[in-house]
């Protein structure tokens, strides 16, 4: 049957199982913005910036582990999505960017509104196209859903021309894909799984590290039972988090710069990893040549180019996390590593590492501790980036699946509230709180205009302290507290909440924090609440950049240490 | 570590922007490509590159493994520790007057080059070798007057068989070609 590009798009799209699109129309998408209204299993909607279609689309996808979709029209609008791109690539998210483009005969004459968007999304794409015949468009989308959500996820770009929207082509949707480039390996190599599991069994002193790649393959069940059948300790990277409940005796938090102290005297005293879907990024490794002196490495990761990219390993595995856990947990002995075990729980008692001081004003940590015990743990937390994203990984007891969402590699400011919006539009029957600081919120403050347009319930905590506070963080540590660029003001988010038609609250004491939280959840659409903190707190522990993984700060008491060599050295390595 | 010089063969869907993906993915891990050399294959709708970088044996394994994972190349090798031949061609314009022709001549034959264009005042030589037979005979021709030379960059084989492409993969794809 004939049909016209934008048609062919849509129906593909419902073929893909697409239930909602994230985007903001123009002149180059309109013919595909008035086919819309045909495909009413399309739910669309409409963001105030392309950047939060793209961190929508992606907390959509880390939601509900299926592909995100964001939509925007050339140029401009095209470039917006950029750092939502940037960001879903960098954290392995499925998602899929539609962009509109000038008409063909336009394309390179610099026409209003063309910028070429393949060009500039090649190096964070995981891969991207210019369609230029609506006959090739279903095998386009085909293609580009095959590779977005299997091996290691990332986004796929479709820049679509005007003219190919409305031209006219036979729809066929193909079944298969034909990519003799792209075979994602999904089984380990047996050899190499026996190597490792003879590692672990002899190991005594094991632990796992284990990210995202958990996390995106569901291989929960697989990961809780190599750490209960050879009771091998489970620290997780930021991503990782959720990936093992973190309440199980085995877990011992979060590694790296703000990770656990005890997780990281783990890392530095283990003598076999076994690292699970991680890419040792270097605020989860700090010095790299320090890092795990006295470990063999076993590495299980889906993308072959992430086998020694960063740290040495001496049992690659490539494969899907889920498949390899399954075959090595079959060779996995059962044995107790009772004084391993009973060491690191020596460190936990001797360097807690969370401990909140009892104060009169508010602390951020408080807040963030009573939002997870008001809401019992039950719901999903989205974070920005900063000292409040810090916090709410440390102070929640993440013990659900997939329960935090948090923009790990890009570290991009304004990816909580978008991020929110799509993990509620993709979880309907969730609770998700929005962590966010002062900063961070005011990035992408526009996209409360969204929540209100299409009533998504987000539940929004503005950890407010009038600063920039991570980096005011570093400037106090490392930059004689010269505090270039970091006092920051914003507006009365509780009247911003008012103008935009949602409910806010301002909270400044402790006592009033929990009812505050309860009130926020009894309300059955959006709520805000400015939560007004202590400016200069931070966040600890902290690993001073340039230093190895062991030497954590645990102050306020130790402040003075900070200015250590080492970390002087690497103030520019940030 | 030490750096040496890596030669690299992909077989490359042959499609837009290939080259680019592929030139982008040397730059943004920081190896300057030293020569690239494309052309068609021996399999339908597939080119194949040639690529030389400088580069220490485990960053360049660093990127021949990205490079694999751009979705365009269905396969890339190091071919830089197996016997491969590899050759370069040449065109060197060489100034040359009735005195000093038949003494280019000599050299050309020595080196089994062969004259491809006579002008009043110039020859053009066209050489195939490896890059160190290039360079002798470009030295030697220098004390003529070297009037413009453009080179192919290196393009290499492995020697025998079995080819950067496993066979049992060759024939698949050829019999979905057809």
């Amino acid at each position: 049957m004939k049909m016209t590009g934008a048609q062919i798009l849509c129906e593909s799209l419902v073929r893909e199982g697409v239930e909602v699109i994230f985007g903001i129309l123009g002149g180059s998408v309109l013919p595909l913005y008035d086919t819309l209204p045909q495909y009413p299993q399309l739910r669309h909607i409409l963001v105030r910036h392309e950047q939060g279609a793209a961190h929508a689309a992606d907390g959509y996808a880390r939601a509900t582990g299926k592909v995100g979709v964001c939509m925007a029209t050339s140029g401009p609008g095209a470039t917006n999505l950029v750092t939502g791109i940037a960001n879903a690539y960098l954290d392995s998210v499925s998602i899929v960017a539609i962009t509109g483009q000038v008409a063909r005969p336009f394309i390179g004459k610099d026409a209003f509104q063309e910028i070429d968007i393949t060009g500039i999304t090649l190096p964070i794409t995981k891969h991207n196209y210019l369609v230029l015949d609506a006959g090739s468009l279903a095998e386009t989308v085909k293609e580009a859903f095959h590779l977005t959500r299997s091996g290691r996820p990332g986004p796929v770009l479709i820049d679509l021309p005007r003219d190919v929207q409305i031209e006219q082509a036979e729809f066929h949707y193909p079944s298969r894909v034909d990519l003799p480039g792209y075979k994602p390996t999904l089984q380990g190599h047996p050899a190499q799984i026996k190597k490792a599991a003879k590692l672990i069994n002899e190991a005594r002193q094991p632990l796992i590290i284990a990210g995202r790649g958990v996390i995106i393959s569901g291989a929960y069940n697989e990961l809780k039972e190599l750490a209960e059948r050879a009771q091998i300790p489970v620290v997780t990277t930021l991503l990782g988090i959720s990936c093992f409940p973190e309440s199980h005796v085995l877990s011992y938090g979060m590694l790296g710069m703000h990770g656990m102290a005890y997780a990281n005297m783990a890392v530095a005293a283990a003598d076999v990893l076994i690292t699970i879907g991680m890419r040792f990024d270097d605020r989860a490794t700090a010095k790299v040549s320090a890092f795990a002196p006295h470990a063999h490495i076993i590495h299980i990761d889906i993308d072959p180019a992430e086998i020694g990219k960063n740290v040495r390993v001496d049992v690659p595995i490539v494969g899907d996390v889920k498949v390899v856990l399954n075959a090595l947990n079959k060779l996995i002995i059962s044995t107790p590593h009772i004084d391993w075990i009973e060491q690191l729980d020596g460190w936990r008692r001797e360097h807690p590492s969370i401990e909140i001081r009892d104060t009169e004003g508010l602390l951020p940590q408080f807040v963030i501790c009573k939002i997870y015990e008001v809401t019992r743990g039950e719901a999903i937390i989205v974070t920005g980036v900063g000292q409040h994203q810090m916090w709410a990984a440390q102070h929640c007891c993440y013990d659900r699946p997939n329960s935090i969402i948090s923009s790990g590699g890009l570290g991009t400011m304004g990816f909580g509230l978008p991020a929110a919006i799509g993990a509620k539009v993709g979880c309907p029957g969730d609770m998700v709180w929005l962590i966010d600081g002062d900063g961070s919120f005011q990035m992408t403050i526009q996209e409360l205009a969204t929540i209100v347009q299409d009533n998504i319930a987000v539940k929004i905590a503005i950890i407010h302290n009038s600063y920039l506070g991570m980096v005011r963080q570093w400037q106090e540590l490392f930059y004689g507290k010269r505090y270039v660029a970091t006092p920051l003001s914003g507006p009365d988010y509780v009247k911003i909440a008012e103008a935009y038609g949602l409910p806010g609250l301002r909270v400044t004491r402790k006592a009033e924090v929990i009812p505050a939280i309860q009130q926020a959840m009894d309300e059955p659409g959006p709520f805000l609440i400015d939560f007004v903190v202590e400016p200069e707190e931070n966040v600890y522990p902290m690993v001073p950049p340039g230093a190895a993984l062991a030497e954590v700060l645990e102050a306020p008491k130790e402040k003075a240490k900070v200015l250590s060599d080492s970390a002087k050295l690497s103030v520019s390595n940030i | 570590m030490a750096t040496t010089k890596h030669t690299l063969v992909a077989l490359v869907t042959d499609k837009p922007g290939v080259l680019n993906r592929m030139a982008s993915m040397f730059r943004r891990r920081g190896f300057n490509i030293e020569s690239i050399a494309v052309g068609h294959s021996e399999l339908p709708n597939l080119s194949r590159m040639t690529i030389v970088v400088d580069g220490t044996t485990t960053s360049v394994e660093q990127v021949r493994k990205q490079l694999d994972k751009v979705v365009d190349v269905v396969k890339v090798s190091d071919i830089s520790g197996d016997a491969i031949i590899s050759r370069e061609l040449a065109l060197i314009k060489v100034k040359a007057t009735s005195s000093s022709r038949s003494e280019i001549i000599e050299i050309v034959d020595i080196f089994r080059a062969s004259i491809v264009d006579v002008a009043s005042d110039s020859v053009t030589i066209e050489v195939t070798g490896d890059e160190e037979k290039i360079s002798s005979l470009f030295n030697l021709l220098r004390a003529f007057g070297i009037k413009e030379v453009a080179r192919t960059g290196r393009i290499a084989m492995v020697r025998g068989e079995p080819g950067p492409l496993p066979m049992e993969e060759k024939t698949a794809r050829a019999k979905r070609q057809k």
